[in-house]
């Protein structure tokens, strides 16, 4: 017993420094393992709070585009509703279950990450607006990401520039599916990969949210098709996309609120243990 | 509390505030950041209490691992450099470095500037490793650890210059 506390008060420095590693890089192996939370994260009273006083004074500079964003968004909306058939006859609401399928929150980007291989984004709603961990993120071009740590008052987005992120995607045209990653190399693209040889493709095209994807509705827009490459050993192509959204400006986001996820998510875990 | 212990309070604040409010947001090249926080571990006194170097460096990393939301990669290179930081000392000004007067915040030397070469480059070599933590990148990491080191280094020795305590 002397012996262990003597060799512990000799080596409190090797000891100590050797722990402060440990804890180091256990934090580091975890936020690089796929689908598990970071446990340091932006998304707690003080970050975020930083984050929001510097973004309150950042917000001044871009007033004018902001404006101008949503006088565009306002002009498209118009006119999906001037352009109804039928005036008086409002968007369906399932009556018998009362509620819409998908609620929207709207939320301010206070921190925007965009230089390292694995990127995330802070913004200023939490759990107090029922924002919960994978609930898709979007703005009015196309996606954002999905919704990794939450706080009661901040949230971490999972930037889809981030290697980690996997999105089930499609061609709009065809309905040809494939997921979309991101290489880490350029802000403003991301790459779909496994696209089957059949579908037809061509430069131009665009490429929307697919309807196997649980935490995005379907035909959200993301991108369209700058160039076509065909790998040798699988039978897939894989697509540079161009993406609708420029990842390094972004001002508000809209958080997608699903009704039917955890339904379908019970329902499929269901039927996993019949089998 | 002395002199000493309060300015190496007030630089852990001021650095750490500086990095997050300013040095964070550069992307010079869309991508490239430096991290003048380090000058930190630099600056701590030679012979100063070793233990509480090793907990503020781990802090001081573990505040900008929330701030970047990178899991504990700045945490790690840190207290990795507070560790090493008395071999480099050694091999910067000599074997008996602990009984000469060394100061780091002054005119530029050959014996400072290999000093801050050889801390910054080991700390932004731990931090990139782990931070991209794939084999495939390694051309990418190693571009990003040398652009992102001359920046540091450059803008260090600037600090040092900028904010010299005493004029003579």
């Amino acid at each position: 017993m002397q012996q262990i506390f003597n060799f512990v008060f000799k080596n409190s420095y090797k000891l100590l420094f050797l722990i402060l590693l440990g804890i180091a890089l256990v934090f580091t192996v975890q936020s690089h393992s796929f689908h598990k939370s970071i446990v340091i994260n932006s998304a707690n009273f003080l970050s975020g709070g930083v984050y929001e006083q510097i973004n309150s004074v950042n917000e001044y500079f871009s007033l004018r585009g902001k404006n101008e964003a949503l006088a565009i968004e306002n002009a498209r909306l118009k006119e999906l509703l001037h352009n109804q058939k039928d005036t008086t006859k409002f968007p369906e609401i399932d009556t018998i279950r009362g509620v819409k399928k998908i609620n929207i929150v709207v939320a301010k980007v206070i921190r925007n990450q965009y230089q390292s291989p694995e990127n995330y984004i802070t913004i200023n709603s939490g759990s107090i607006q029922g924002i919960k961990t994978d609930m898709g993120v979007v703005n009015d071009l196309g996606i954002i990401g999905i919704i990794e740590n939450v706080s009661p008052n901040y949230a971490t987005i999972q930037s889809i520039l981030n290697l980690k992120s996997k999105i089930n995607a499609k061609i709009k045209k065809s309905n040809h599916f494939g997921t979309l990653i991101w290489d880490a190399k350029n802000t403003g693209y991301a790459q779909l990969i496994e696209v089957p040889r059949l579908a037809s493709i061509r430069k131009g095209d665009t490429i929307v949210t697919g309807a196997d994807s649980r935490i995005f509705p379907e035909n959200i827009g993301i991108g369209v098709i700058e160039n076509v490459y065909t790998d040798n050993q699988t039978n897939y192509y894989t697509l540079n996309i161009r993406l609708f959204n420029d990842m390094t400006n972004l001002g508000h986001v809209y958080i997608i609120k699903s009704k039917e996820k955890d339904e379908i998510i019970k329902l499929e875990a269901l039927t996993k243990k019949d089998e | 509390m002395n002199s000493a212990m309060l300015s190496n309070i007030a630089r852990f604040f001021l650095l750490l505030a500086a990095q997050i409010l300013l040095f964070n947001n550069l992307s010079f090249f869309g991508y490239l950041n430096p991290f003048p926080y380090v000058l930190f571990i630099l600056l701590f006194p030679v012979n100063g209490n070793k233990f509480s170097l090793l907990l503020a460096s781990f802090s001081i990393g573990i505040i900008m691992d929330m701030f970047c939301n990178s899991g504990g990669v700045h945490a790690a290179a840190c207290v990795t450099l507070a560790y090493l930081r008395p071999n480099f000392f050694r091999f910067s000004f000599g074997v008996s470095y602990e009984y000469q007067t060394i100061r780091i915040n002054d005119k530029l030397t050959p014996e400072r500037f290999s000093f801050i070469l050889t801390t910054i480059v080991t700390h932004h070599t731990i931090l990139f490793i782990l931070e991209t933590f794939r084999i495939n990148f390694v051309f990418d990491m190693l571009f990003k650890i040398i652009l992102s080191s001359i920046f540091t280094i450059s803008l260090v020795v600037l600090m040092i210059y900028l904010f010299k305590p005493n004029k003579r």
